[in-house]
């Protein structure tokens, strides 16, 4: 086994990786590890836009948007965290444009701006342009942009380097107080060499990880098929708790049956969307900004009107998004990617013909906890030296309950710029930790278990029968007993993972063996996901409890953390120990959410 | 479940309004089992949305998991999974099997010109060198940057906005005879991403990267063969590019 040593390793070369390694390239030793090519991670799906109060074509300022971030993500949010980002926000869009990126322009030169869902000015009065964007293909710039400039600062990249553990050890400590604690301390990590299926040891000052998030957890997904929550998972099984995992957003416009997603700006662009009747039946849901409100109002909207019978197409399973009143040059001019998928996937033409939509499940909200200089915590306020996460795999938490369109990007180019920046800055006056003896020896038999196994259970049956019951149950309206279908399931089906075999023996590019433990993340996320939704009693942002409909700030204005304990339970489940963290408030008392 | 919604229902209840067989032959490559290359057939069930790479999945998923492929974003946005399609280049992903021939099996080969390593897998890494060579970042003075945003008009945006769409999937330089046949050549994608940064009028280093293209295998090696064109899943006019990159090198010279 080779045995590598970096000050500063991260793992995942989406936007948030290479926009850490940029800054921790220039500093400290680094390497990045990356599953995909860098230029291949989902990043580049990203459509709409990036958010930030520049002002540049009507009034806006920062506090603004601080204040509709709280606000779209129902007061969950860490109010601290969400101004960081929407003020280190206009330079985090000012160091894109210098290091390249082609934004759309105004007709003065200046970045241009378009509308996005939630975003108001003054406090909820009106929409404002805020997002600035790139054609529909911001994130692709956005990626690309970030991968030229690593490429410019020789970034040094393990390309196809699976990170499948953390090496961890724990030291006995004591607080402040005077109670003892195990103290966290990150020594490396161990990845797996696509190409040659070897383990190497990374032993690292600093490991930022940027793994993106885990929509294969669902069927119906704009979420690529590399994207199965292995940071996420990997943390939770050393113990690091994943903090509000039950808030999920669903986004309205996915292409339906497939979940390929129709960016919100085609509705900031002038869309609308119609029901069976050609009613624009948000007008009903949000009377103010209508189509432009938050995701999880629209998209409960939409489930809402095709549940009641309003649905279009055979099996009125879907509503339309009608774009037929734009101008045809207009849609090329700022839709020309999306309105191709329409025509490629369902053969629908969108300067004619509304296209059908049916929300999708996009964004993981929730996360590996970290606080504002992306520091990982072990518990609610206890860091974990060296140990860094941001993008979607960390929770802040910027998002909350329900994260506005164009804050992730804008997320992940702030927060992964800052764990760049701490991870280099820790590694400076660090040691490194000693590695733990036989670190590796958890995932070499896991390897060895799985590629051996002689086992019934197939890998694509036991995601298949996953995605479907979290898709059926876990979706934008949820109860007691879906949550509980659910979680059963899941029971179920971790227990068959054991018995799990894969057919490709090989040890070069053997990717059949690693969707075998991607799943084994999966089936660890849906179990966190869905215990953290039963055990919230409320309806908040994306997660809608039709038992319990209303928002409760008495008892749940609380994160929720979830943990690994072999010694505890949690609504029934084994294993799971719950608790909760207090949000952050600076400014905002949290206010019934209306649009 | 009295309350909740069902919406995976759709695509079979959608798609179940068309089924087909299809027949797939895949050209397999495990170095580790079998010394050379041959072909696999399977004949599977297919719907109305499907792509070529569901139908891959399919057989990975359900028949045979040694069949290997990259894929991530599944939309043809990632560049993952260029292959050779009924003998042309393609994402899988963008594929519908219905657009295909079905009185005949689909073939499926790997991308030709870069060193296959297992069924579809080809070593990316000689393309990417290619990438890097034409120094693909914006070059400007940072002494003299604004305080804000560079200033840049719409239209001097719009002058390079083609290329700005490459997503790096291959499918051009390796349909491109000149590249088969000489490894060393740039290839289109290289000249593609030069371009993106010579018409933008942010960038300084223009002259260096037409002074790296008009190397012998640089943009003169092209033979306007339109293959690549042809092939590049964003729509960019890639022969065109390339000769506006040949015209920049030709007007500089005078
Ligand atoms: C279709 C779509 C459109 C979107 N549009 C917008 C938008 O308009 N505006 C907006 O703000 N947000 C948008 N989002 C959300 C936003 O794009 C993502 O949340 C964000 O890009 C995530 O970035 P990331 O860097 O955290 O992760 P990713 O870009 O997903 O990168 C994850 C990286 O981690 C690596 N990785 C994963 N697991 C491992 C492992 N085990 N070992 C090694 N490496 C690993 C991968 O290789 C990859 O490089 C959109 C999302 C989607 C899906
Ligand atoms: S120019 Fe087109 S075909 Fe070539 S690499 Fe870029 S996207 Fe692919
Ligand atoms: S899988 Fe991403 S381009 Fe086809």
């Amino acid at each position: 086994m080779q045995v590598h040593k970096y000050d500063v390793v991260i793992v995942g070369a989406g936007g948030a990786g290479m926009r850490a390694a940029i800054e921790a390239g220039q500093r400290a030793r680094t390497a990045v590890l990356t599953k995909l090519y860098p230029t291949r991670s989902h990043t580049g799906a990203a459509q709409g836009g990036m958010c930030a109060a520049l002002a540049n074509v009507e009034e806006d300022n920062w506090e603004w948007h601080t204040f509709d971030t709280v606000k779209g993500g129902d007061y969950i949010v860490d109010q601290d965290a969400a101004e960081v980002m929407a003020k280190e926000a206009i330079d985090a869009v000012l160091d894109l444009e210098k290091m390249g990126l082609p934004f759309n322009r105004t007709p003065e030169g200046k970045i241009d701006q378009r509308r996005f869902g939630g975003h108001t000015r003054d406090h909820g009065k009106a929409p404002v342009r805020r997002a600035c964007y790139a054609a529909d293909r911001t994130g692709h710039m956005i990626l690309q942009t970030l991968y030229q400039n690593c490429v410019k600062h020789n970034v040094e990249f393990y390309n196809e380097f699976y990170v499948l553990d953390l090496l961890m050890v724990e030291e006995d400590a004591t607080r402040e107080d005077g109670t003892p604690y195990k103290q966290k301390r990150v020594a490396g990590v161990v990845s797996y060499e696509l190409a040659t299926g070897e383990l190497h040891i990374f032993q690292a000052k600093s490991v930022v990880f940027a793994t993106g998030g885990a929509g294969k957890v669902f069927k119906t997904t704009s979420n690529a098929h590399t994207l199965t929550g292995d940071g996420m998972a990997i943390a939770y099984r050393h113990g690091i708790p994943l903090e509000d995992m039950e808030f999920i957003q669903f986004h309205p416009t996915g292409l339906a049956g497939l979940g390929i997603l129709l960016s919100e700006a085609a509705r900031g662009e002038g869309g609308i969307l119609r029901n069976a009747d050609g009613e624009r039946f948000m007008e009903r849901y949000a009377p103010t900004i209508k189509d432009l409100a938050p995701r999880d109002i629209v998209a409960r909207s939409m489930a809402n009107e095709v549940r009641e019978g309003r649905g279009a197409g055979p099996n009125k399973d879907y509503v339309l998004l009608d774009l037929t009143h734009l101008e045809p040059e207009h849609i090329d001019a700022k839709l020309p990617d999306i309105t191709e998928f329409a025509r490629t996937y369902l053969g629908v033409e969108p300067y004619t013909e509304p296209v059908p939509v049916f929300p999708t499940c996009h964004y993981v909200m929730g996360g590996i906890p970290t606080d504002i200089e992306a520091n990982v915590l072990q518990d609610n306020d206890t860091r974990i030296p060296g140990l860094f996460a941001a993008g979607e795999v960390a929770c802040v938490s910027v998002h909350g309950a329900n994260r506005l369109g164009t804050n992730s990007l804008l997320d992940i180019n702030v927060f992964g710029r800052r764990a760049g920046i701490y991870a280099a800055e820790y590694a400076k006056d660090a040691d490194f930790v000693d590695l733990p003896e036989n670190g590796e020896n958890f995932l070499v038999n896991q390897i060895e278990s799985l590629r051996s196994a002689e086992g019934t259970e197939k890998v694509g049956e036991l995601r298949a029968e996953l995605q479907e019951v979290m898709d059926a149950n876990m979706q934008v309206f949820r109860t007691e007993e879906s949550i509980r279908l659910a979680i059963d399931k899941i029971e179920e089906l971790r227990e068959r993972y054991k018995n799990v075999a894969v057919q490709d023996k090989g040890k070069r590019y053997n990717l059949d063996l690693l969707e075998g433990l991607e799943l084994g993340y999966l089936l660890d996320i849906a179990e966190a996901m869905s215990v953290a939704a039963l055990h919230r009693p409320e309806s908040r942002g994306g997660h809608y409890r039709e038992d319990y409909p209303d928002r409760d700030d008495e008892n749940w204005m609380v994160h929720s953390m979830l943990y690994r304990d072999e010694n505890a339970e949690t609504e029934g489940v084994k294993g799971i120990r719950f608790d909760t963290k207090d949000v952050v408030m600076t400014r905002y008392e949290p206010m019934e959410r209306k649009y | 479940m009295t309350t909740t919604l069902e919406p995976t229902n759709n695509t079979e209840e959608v798609g179940a309004v068309e089924s087909f067989t299809v027949t797939m032959q895949v050209r397999r490559y495990q170095p580790e089992f079998h010394e050379e290359a041959y072909w696999d057939t399977w004949t599977i069930e297919m719907y109305g949305t499907d792509r070529v790479l569901d139908a891959l999945h399919k057989i990975k998923w359900e028949i045979d998991g040694t069949l290997t492929f990259r894929r991530s974003c599944a939309h043809g946005i990632c560049g993952s999974d260029a292959m050779r399609i009924n003998g042309v280049n393609r994402l899988a992903c963008k594929v519908l099997l219905k657009d295909l021939d079905l009185s005949k099996p689909v073939t499926v080969e790997p991308i030709k010109g870069l060193p296959v390593e297992k069924d579809m897998i080809v070593d990316m890494e000689p393309f990417f060198q290619s990438y890097r060579e034409i120094m693909p970042f914006l070059i400007a003075d940072e002494s003299r940057e604004p305080t804000r945003e560079r200033l840049q008009s719409a239209e001097a945006r719009e002058r390079f906005d083609d290329t700005t769409k490459c997503i790096l999937c291959a499918a051009c330089t390796s349909s491109c005879p000149v590249f088969w046949t000489d490894g060393q050549y740039f290839g289109p994608a290289a000249i593609v991403n030069a371009h993106r940064f010579i018409f933008d009028d942010r960038d300084e280093g223009g002259d260096m990267r037409l002074e790296v293209l008009n190397d012998k295998e640089g943009v003169w090696r092209c033979r306007t063969t339109f293959n690549c064109t042809e092939a590049c899943p964003r729509g960019i006019q890639v022969t065109k590019a390339i000769a506006e990159v040949k015209q920049a090198i030709l007007a500089r010279n005078i």
